[in-house]
């Protein structure tokens, strides 16, 4: 009877969870039924965050989610075009003061060799709140619930949801001068620390003071740091501090826009460095704390992540002003409306192309990439050479946004080595004829199905210093002709190349062909193409390439040591300033000598004097000739093959609006709009079930097993005969 | 028994140890402490002292094998290896360098993984061995010929192949069930349900061709001729006498896996959006995590080992004749 009965259930829970439990959901629905109707954005990740603590965090996959949770003092203007900054918890964008060396105020124009510091005052909004929180918990006497644990108190706790009671408590100007202290502590190991010692007064000397305790246990370096001082941050009131800048570095402001200077609580140091929340995974790493319009409340990122909205968000407005064309594509509807749009999020982990692109072709994903294998599914090529979407995904009403990546990726050429580097003309004549024989335009044909443009020198687009057209090519590759860029013919780089005293590829020295090494990171068989071609650039002029592929351990070490010839890198900005990227090839940041990110080593004088001047000007003429002049030298220097800027296409379902590329904010998610109503109806027509062939696969069993089982009675019965 | 197994208990230390240490010596070829280091920090502006607080805050300062600067016997303890391997036998797994739980970690993901693995192992066992007596009881007929050429083709299909195709038809072209994804409770056989059947379906190639190969050389044996001459019918011959002796070789089989079961899949779980252990070691690799490496490798190790020893237990339990020395 029991035996029954479980069948019974069985079969029950089958037809009910096939039906979604009489729920209008399709039967292959991830997502429960009760959802189905929910303001509820899913998206998915295929690279699970390593860090959510903002001093550590660097990455895109990590700020895919920190940026809805943390808000440092300003974002980037979500639609204005080149990207402006904008306050979020400051009440201001904050205007630097120039000082001398006596602490006297210097005006605006003041010559950078003559400012000392400079001071950045921020005030910080009144009436922003965290997020309810564990840390922030209080008693009725006012102190916090939870900062004395003991391991009984943790009986029953795993997560950071089974504490009973939460709080919450106003930001304050402490809160900022905190989380800049925890940059400089070293068990912090945040990934800018280094830059910051050589800005920040007073950061080297609290490194250097907070260096003893990093052995120590969590808590009492908790409290070591809450009561240690930063000279160059101070606190003036409840809402206001000033930051002091050595010198001058106006690009410290972009850096207020990245969540390292998110404002931190000092009670969630002190909370999650308590005896046992470690050994249960209890961090702030794991659990963040902030005053954005999103909270983490589930952190599985072997499975998903779900953001929810945080009920003590400060609010904010959908922004009013935009470029032209913007209110006629729709982007201005919601001008004025309170963020966040949406009530939730579900990020899902997809590690495979193949069932993300299938689960965002049914319906249940409202943003997607698209992939090399799915390329030609999503997108064809118009008589004008544009990308359109293909047939089938404008039916579904799926929408292609595209943007230059504000990134590079080039060839660089190891400036150190003696053969193809130096400011020898016969190396740079070698170097010009290779940046003319490596085909970027193909590379991205082949490699990138044509998302990139090719680059013209280090600048990407959209950045500052950045020239279309005739004035902005790279002239020593590059030819005008019919309105667009031409790479110049091969055999100019042919010419370039018996100039250098290497005709047809001939190394005189030896009477061979000259031989390059090539450094490379490869790890399959799906390398090889790419190598190939690379291989095959370079034997255009008879260059013979040796490949060294290694792992990525080995390949940076080469280039640290500066043993490699040539090799692939890239960039991508850490905000829209031209300093970003030419700091990429300034003298004192090479990588050999200065551990820096100038990984081929070039060192010019006139470059770095240059750019010396150019980092300190605001946008201007004046900026723009000096860059002009950078280039111009860069591009006669050639110590990269300047390769090409990626450029992202992403893809959105109908019900989904004011998605906008942004390459520079990622707190985008606040903008975004839903139609739930739209999607569920889609999503019910998009997959029906299609049950013939479960009837089929059922006729075909029966067919299989009633002549089985009849051939085994007989054969028995043969037998028995 | 008992001599028997504490016995082979001893002899897996030296086991163990010789692992952990091939495992330490090969990790520690590809990647060095700065290469972790830089792993974890970031690829980006990162500096030699923040490069060197994360190896003293993490033990990863010390030498290798050899500590050289120290005396007596802390030259073999004041080192990387000794540090981070002794609490392994005692199944402290400790942290990861990323700082999470590892014993935790392992016992949320293991469940997903069961979740598939075991009805596949039972399921696939069961159609398998129906199937291979099926065919032993048509012994060279059309029958006989007909599956070879079958499960022949079926062993030489990708198992890469029938998670696209099960995806592709059930998923996306019939609409049946989630391309991936997984949830707790009742509803997860939804998730489950296409899993189970491509692992079902994929291993009934060569899960059939190895359980007929066993019934066959049961099959001649004198005692099932005995069993016919006596007027057994072929059916009861092939239940109580072929597959009951043909026992051990599928315990063999059977047993020895049924402790690394929970160890996951990585193609299966990563296609599937399972949350389970597939990748966990393959991520930790990836991610230079050696504490995470170290721990799954040793407890693959001893898994192995408690699997033969079970294996050798349950050969008394189906073979009178046999008795543990």
């Amino acid at each position: 009877m029991h035996f029954r009965s479980g069948w019974g259930l069985a079969v029950l829970s089958l037809i009910l969870g096939l039906t979604g439990c009489g729920h209008q959901s399709p039967w292959n629905d991830p997502y429960p039924s009760a959802e189905s109707g929910a303001n509820i954005y899913y998206g998915s990740f295929a690279e699970r965050p390593k860090h959510l603590d903002p001093a550590r965090a660097y990455s895109a996959d990590e700020y895919a989610f920190l940026a809805q949770i943390y808000e440092p003092p300003l974002q980037y203007h979500f639609l204005l075009r080149p990207y402006r900054l904008v306050p979020l918890i400051a009440g201001e964008v904050p205007e630097p003061v120039y000082l001398n060396a006596m602490g006297d105020p210097l005006p605006k124009d003041a010559p950078p060799q003559a400012i000392a510091y400079s001071d950045y005052l921020i005030r910080i909004r009144p009436g922003i709140y965290f997020q309810p929180h564990p840390a922030l918990a209080s008693t009725p006497d006012g102190g916090y619930r939870y900062h004395d644990l003991d391991l009984r108190d943790l009986r029953g706790i795993h997560r950071l949801a089974d504490f009973a009671e939460t709080g919450t408590r106003e930001l304050v100007a402490e809160d900022l001068v905190y989380q800049i202290k925890r940059l400089a502590a070293p068990w912090n190991h945040s990934p800018i620390a280094g830059l910051m010692r050589q800005h920040i007064q007073g950061f080297a000397e609290l490194a250097e003071q907070l260096g003893p305790w990093l052995g120590s246990p969590p808590l009492e370096r908790a409290r070591a740091l809450r009561a240690a001082r930063l000279s160059g941050v101070e606190v003036l009131d409840r809402y206001r501090l000033r930051i002091r800048i050595q010198g001058k570095y106006p690009q410290f402001i972009y850096w207020l826009a990245m969540p390292f200077f998110a404002p931190m609580p000092w009670e969630a140091d002190v909370f999650y460095a308590q005896p046992g929340l470690a050994e249960r995974n209890i961090s702030l790493d794991w659990y963040p704390i902030g005053t954005g319009p999103y909270l983490l409340v589930e952190n599985d990122p072997n499975r998903r992540m779900v953001l929810e909205r945080n009920p003590n968000f400060h609010g904010e407005r959908y922004p009013s002003e935009g470029m032209p064309g913007d209110a006629e594509r729709g982007l201005l509807r919601d001008a004025g409306n309170p963020l966040p749009l949406i009530d939730r999020a579900v990020y899902s982990l997809e590690k495979e192309d193949i069932p993300r692109w299938t689960k965002f072709l049914q319906g249940y994903y409202d943003v997607s990439g698209i992939g090399s294998d799915t390329f030609d599914q999503a997108i064809q090529i118009d008589a004008l050479g544009n990308p359109v979407l293909t047939e089938r995904l404008q039916q579904q009403g799926i929408r292609l946004l595209t943007a230059v990546e504000p990134s590079i990726y080039y060839l660089g050429f190891n400036m150190l080595d003696p053969l193809i580097g130096g400011d020898s003309e016969r190396a740079r004549l070698l170097r010009l004829a290779l940046s003319i024989a490596v085909d970027f335009e193909e590379f991205i044909a082949i490699f990138a199905n044509g998302r990139g443009l090719p680059a013209q020198g280090p600048i990407p687009p959209g950045i500052f210093g950045y020239r279309e057209g005739e004035t902005g090519i790279n002239p020593f590759v590059y030819g005008w002709r019919d309105g667009r860029p031409q790479r110049r013919d091969i055999e100019e780089a042919r010419a370039l190349m018996h100039m250098a005293g290497y005709p047809n590829g001939i190394d005189p020295q030896t009477g061979r062909a000259l031989t390059l090494n090539y450094e490379a990171v490869a790890t399959g068989p799906d390398d090889r193409a790419r190598l190939n071609w690379i291989r095959k650039q370079f034997a255009k002029l008879g260059v013979e390439l040796v490949i060294r592929a290694t792992d990525y351990n080995r390949f940076q070490e080469k280039i640290r040591n500066g043993t490699g010839q040539v090799f692939m890198w890239g960039w991508n900005a850490d905000y829209p300033d031209p300093e970003n990227f030419l700091f990429l090839l300034y003298g004192p940041n090479g990588k050999v000598k200065y551990q820096g990110e100038n990984a081929a080593n070039y060192a010019n004088p006139e470059f770095d004097r240059l750019f010396e001047q150019m980092k300190d000007l605001p946008d201007g003429p004046e900026r723009q000739a000096i860059i002009d002049r950078m280039l111009a030298i860069v591009r006669a220097d050639a110590p990269w093959v300047f390769g090409f800027h990626p450029r992202s296409f992403t893809l959105h379902q109908r019900w989904l609006s004011n998605a906008y590329p942004n390459q520079m904010a990622n707190n985008t998610l606040k903008y975004l709009r839903l139609d739930p109503a739209d999607r569920q109806a889609a999503r019910i027509a998009w997959n029906r079930p299609v049950l013939w062939p479960l009837a089929l696969i059922g006729s075909l069993l029966t067919f299989l097993v009633v002549p089985g089982w009849l051939a085994v009675y007989r054969r028995e019965r043969m037998s028995a005969l | 028994m008992t001599a028997y197994l504490i016995r082979r208990v001893l002899y897996a230390i030296p086991i163990l140890i010789g692992v952990n240490l091939i495992t330490f010596i090969l990790f520690f070829i590809v990647n060095s402490p700065d290469d972790m280091a830089r792993m974890h920090l970031g690829q980006k502006r990162v500096i030699p002292e923040a490069i060197e607080a994360w190896k003293v805050e993490r033990g990863y300062n010390l030498p290798l094998l050899y500590n050289g600067q120290v005396e007596g016997f802390r030259r073999l303890t004041d080192t990387i290896f000794f540090q981070k391997s002794l609490k392994l036998f005692a199944f402290q797994f400790g942290l990861s360098d990323s700082g999470r739980d590892i014993g935790y970690d392992i016992s949320q993901r293991m469940w997903p993984s069961l979740a598939i693995a075991v009805p596949v192992l039972f399921v696939g066992l069961l159609l398998n061995i129906s199937y291979a007596l099926f065919i032993v009881f048509f012994r060279a007929t059309h029958i006989d010929f007909g599956s070879a050429v079958l499960l022949v083709i079926l062993m030489s299909i990708s198992g890469l192949f029938y998670i696209i195709s099960g995806q592709y038809l059930m998923a996306k072209l019939w609409h049946l069930v989630p391309v991936s994804g997984y949830r707790e409770g009742l509803e997860s056989w939804r998730f489950l349900i296409l899993p189970v059947l491509v692992g079902v379906i994929s291993g009934i190639g060569s899960g059939t061709r190895w359980y007929r190969t066993l019934f066959l050389e049961e099959i001649e044996r004198d005692y099932v001729r005995t069993a016919r001459a006596k007027g057994l019918p072929e059916h009861l011959v092939l239940f109580r006498h072929v597959l009951r002796n043909a026992l051990i070789p599928i315990l063999t089989g059977v047993v020895a896996i049924l402790p690394l079961l929970f160890m996951g899949s990585l193609i299966t779980e990563s296609f599937f959006g399972i949350p389970g252990l597939g990748s966990y070691t393959i991520d930790a690799i990836n991610n230079q995590d050696f504490a995470i490496v170290r721990a799954m490798v040793f407890l693959g190790a001893v898994l192995h080992i408690l699997g033969l020893i079970l294996t050798d237990i349950s050969y008394t339990l189906v073979d009178p004749r046999v008795r543990l020395p």
